[in-house]
């Protein structure tokens, strides 16, 4: 038996569906997975969950898939679609999510790649999306759908609905007994449980291959690392597609046998993780700062006692909070006046937004601004960050509890060796190591060393107390004519953590200053000028308004000092800026699914942008092709601004110890 | 570029007997004549549309079909019966339902009790039992928030389900307000305009649920619309009036091409 965070696992489940019947076995009476349905939450113990997988696992052996299969599974997150990835896994064949906000074109690209024969969609609008690429994916013989409605009318062959399937499925176990748990033993923990494509910043997406071990020691490690147990609860709302969400809501769920939630639709995420009240929660960089711009807009609407107070008690909790999380020695009076804040603000504030039963927070993706980290963690939320990819499984960094800082990514996971390259990239080796990337052997062995280290692509170092800092993307990482450091990234984030400023993208490298466009937030701004009394009637015109051009400019010049604290990085401030026309959109390709700006794209659409911020000019002309949700395409034009912010003095020389 | 999955043979639903009949209607306020000698029929399971340039008539129409406006010449048959002079709540008991041009919700409600609202004719315990929530009454109320909460579902608002409707942006009101009309379960719906104002992405959601309102349920639908691009798409059968008077009836190909039609909206020099 090994021990993972106090729960104990017996050595040969080693994929998940043996893992699944374990659960039923111990835990079978527990909840497993909940799901709001017409305004109520429905739950499913284990033992219902072994039941409706096994059935629906039958269902696709009906259907005739078998070993080595791969399966596309389509759609939000939904219980069945969980189901349908362990019941794929019964058989051994490999699920394959795909993301489920992709646009056909690049769902053909996946569905192809992968050569799967089966799909599992959601509902009409993932459907309409599988049929309509069909003939790019002459493998795809079979789409199987969940929600019936709008489908009734479709007279295809290759559709059949979930419903049927498990119907013909519970057949099958009456007829064949025992056949999907023979499937079931048949598998190995190290054969390939799931591919995951990522989104990539560059050219097409990869197929991660991961086997069973790769996921399942990960799962155990990282909950070992946090004490996880049966009794967490959480909220499943990211992308199926995506690591993270394999990671936390499936693999971790059936290795600690933890219940995960669904919601009700992606629209109702907040009200739900508020009826949930998760334990264990998971967002990154951007749901903390959408929910924290949130609060505040709404506390700037509240009236005058209630603004002091929670002024008041925040002021306390920046000095209090966090070091009596960390436990770290507090003055008897400041933890008196901070459990009256306690009752009063946090408490009320944390029930509003849901996170009042939270034990732990993760964020990762990007790095979070230290105000709203802090924000959290004042509040007495142990939010923590961790530093992970899709390659290794997730679990590269973690931070252990009471060594938090907002700038560092934590230590090395259990298992995990780190190791900085000359160029200062980050390499890794781990259990969680991926096998390869799906027909692509030539990108494998870049990314991979024989010796099985990674190359994660990020610049690095250790500081002084052991923890990884990430700056940048390794080849991200330029200098200016000058020979000065330039991270565009850091300098990026430095500006995103104005609640202002929703994106940045800088340039630098390989030019005599730096310069940067920026995208405003809608909400934030908007609220800004409602205050102010300006009136708008579009993002255009908005991002336009010269009064918002120095709002951002003082944003601007505060990242400016910051910069020049730092010697290494003084040379790079921001000399020039201008603020986009249209905020950057996944739909258009100037960020990826994750929402990661996509440099030489935004290069090539905005060349003329470029040019006019090192050519001295005060305005600039430019014209993008947009694409609307529709799928169709239109044209927008604009005159753009183009400022110069004041520099900051740089620090004086520190004088050498003599 | 996303290309609409087009069913390969015809669809199932099948359109059936004249539901409603207007037989030779004139109606006029004072001297103004709104409408004159206006005859169509809406058969089981149409979609079937009014269409025409503005002050023609159409809302008129819709109000003598709900018993709102009450014709001085014609008979209105309706499920085979020919109908006597009634008030709305009649025609509403009779399964007709309806949304208004100018949306009618209370916007102080959430859009649950809103929604709520159009179950009131399905209630039968008595005020008081309802005022206590006590007993049959409460056993009722759950029936019925569980139709609410389908109908919430199939019109995909969930996430504003406990949203004041007066906070709404107006295309949700709108989806609310198609809501509320289909909690009565109606077997004849009226839809005044209900792309009216929305942009395209917001016609388009709404194109889709009056198709699977009608697929899914079998809801005989006649509706106003502006929107030619709309009418032609989703309707079965035209009705074009003009001045108050029908100038053509027959299929959205057929209106396309009638030379009245044209002149109507087009305008010709008298």
């Amino acid at each position: 038996m090994a021990d993972a965070g106090g729960i104990s696992l017996p050595s040969d489940a080693d994929t998940f569906p043996k893992l699944l019947l374990h659960n039923a076995k111990v835990r079978g009476d527990r909840p497993a997975i909940r799901e709001k349905d017409y305004g109520i939450w429905q739950t499913w113990t284990w033992a219902q969950v072994k039941d409706e997988v096994l059935a629906i696992a039958a269902g696709l052996a009906a259907q005739g898939v078998t070993r080595g299969d791969r399966i596309a599974i389509v759609g939000d997150n939904r219980p069945q679609l969980y189901w349908s990835m362990c019941a794929a896994q019964c058989l051994g064949a490999i699920p394959v999510p795909v993301y489920q906000d992709s646009v056909a074109d690049e769902m053909a690209y996946v569905v192809d790649h992968a050569e799967a024969r089966l799909a599992i969609a959601e509902d009409q609008e993932q459907v309409d999306k599988l049929l309509s690429i069909r003939a790019r994916c002459p493998r795809l013989a079979t789409i199987v759908y969940d929600d019936p409605r709008g489908l009734r009318n479709y007279r295809d062959d290759s559709l059949v609905s979930l419903a049927e399937l498990t119907r013909r499925g519970r057949a099958l176990r009456d007829e064949r007994p025992g056949f999907v748990e023979g499937e079931i033993a048949a598998g190995r923990g190290s054969d390939i449980s799931t591919i995951l494509y990522t989104s990539g910043t560059t050219g097409q997406p990869k197929g991660v291959v991961l086997s069973f071990d790769n996921l399942i020691i990960s799962a155990r490690n990282a909950i070992a690392f946090d004490n996880l147990t049966e009794k967490e609860e959480v909220l499943a709302y990211l992308p199926m597609a995506w690591v993270g969400d394999h990671l936390f809501s499936y693999a971790e769920s059936y290795v600690a046998g933890f219940c995960v939630s669904c919601p009700e639709s992606s629209a109702t995420v907040l009200n739900d993780l508020r009826e949930i009240g998760p334990t264990f929660f998971f967002a990154p960089p951007r749901i903390f700062e959408n929910i924290l711009t949130t609060v505040m807009i709404r506390m700037d609407d509240a009236g005058a006692f209630k603004r002091w107070m929670f002024r008041y008690f925040m002021d306390v909790a920046k000095r209090a909070g966090t070091k009596i999380l960390d436990r770290q020695p507090v003055p008897l009076g400041e933890r008196i006046i901070y459990a009256l804040g306690e009752l009063l603000v946090y408490g009320p504030l944390k029930n509003t937004l849901g996170f009042s039963r939270i034990r732990l927070g993760y964020t990762a993706g990007e790095a979070i601004g230290p105000d709203i980290f802090d924000f959290y963690r004042s509040l007495g939320m142990n939010l923590k960050q961790l530093y992970g990819m899709t390659e290794t499984s997730v679990n590269i960094c973690m931070q252990r509890d009471g060594q938090i800082k907002a700038d560092t990514v934590g230590v090395p996971a259990p298992e995990v060796e780190i190791r900085i390259a000359e160029n200062g990239e980050v390499l890794v080796r781990s259990p969680g190591v991926f096998q390869g990337y799906y027909k692509n052997e030539a990108a494998t062995r870049e990314t991979r060393t024989p010796d099985g280290w990674v190359h994660t692509g990020d610049a690095g170092f250790f500081d002084a107390d052991g923890q990884l800092k990430i700056i940048d993307r390794a080849r991200d990482v330029g200098r200016l004519n000058d020979g000065t450091l330039f991270a565009p990234k850091y300098i990026e984030n430095k500006l995103k953590f104005f609640s202002y400023i929703k994106e940045a993208v800088a340039f630098g490298d390989g030019r005599d200053y730096v310069a940067a466009f920026i995208n405003i937030d809608l909400a934030a701004v908007g609220s800004w000028a409602e205050r102010k009394g300006l009136p708008y009637a579009s993002y255009q015109e908005l991002a336009a308004k010269p009064e918002v051009y120095a709002l951002i400019q003082g944003c601007v010049e505060q990242v400016n000092r910051d910069l020049a604290a730092d010697p290494k990085l003084s040379g790079s401030q921001i000399r020039r800026f201008l603020i986009l026309h249209k905020e950057l959109d996944a739909d258009d390709g100037e960020l990826t699914r994750t929402r990661k700006v996509r440099r030489r794209i935004i290069a090539d659409r905005y060349g003329p942008l470029i040019e006019a911020l090192y050519a001295g000019v005060d305005r600039a002309h430019i014209e993008t092709k947009v694409i609307f949700e529709d799928g169709r395409t239109g044209l927008i034009r604009a005159d753009l601004a183009i400022r110069e912010a004041a520099l900051a003095p740089a620090p004086a020389p520190l004088r050498k110890a003599s | 570029m996303i290309t609409m999955y087009v069913p390969t043979s015809a669809p199932e639903r099948t359109i059936g007997d004249v539901l409603l009949k207007v037989d030779d209607i004139s109606l006029s306020f004072g001297g103004v004549k709104a409408l004159s000698n206006v005859s169509f029929d809406i058969r089981q399971g149409e979609i079937r549309a009014i269409i025409g340039p503005n002050g023609a008539g159409k809302s008129s129409m819709l109000n003598c079909i709900n018993g709102f406006y009450h014709p001085q010449q014609g008979t209105i048959t309706y499920k085979g019966v020919v109908r006597r002079q009634m008030r709305p709540h009649e025609a509403a008991a009779q399964g007709i339902a309806r949304t208004f041009q100018n949306i009618a919700l209370f916007k102080g409600m959430s859009t649950l009790d809103n929604i709520m609202t159009g179950r009131l004719l399905k209630m039968k315990q008595n005020f008081f039992l309802q005022a206590l929530h006590w007993g049959p009454a409460q056993k009722e109320e759950i029936e019925h928030r569980e139709f609410v909460e389908r109908i919430i579902d199939f019109l995909e608002i969930q996430s504003i389900r406990k949203v004041p409707v007066g906070r709404l942006p107006y295309g949700l009101q709108k989806r609310v307000e198609l809501g509320r009309a289909l909690a009565a379960e109606p077997t004849l719906l009226l839809l005044d305009e209900p792309m009216a104002g929305m942009n395209v992405e917001e016609k388009e959601d709404m194109c889709r649920f009056i198709l699977d309102v009608n697929e899914e349920f079998g809801t005989t639908i006649a509706l106003i619309e502006h929107d030619m691009g709309v009418v032609m798409d989703i309707s079965d059968r035209v009705v074009v009036l003009d001045y108050g008077r029908k100038i053509a009836d027959g299929t959205p190909d057929e209106v396309r091409n009638d030379q009245r039609v044209i002149d109507a909206y087009l305008g010709v020099q008298h």
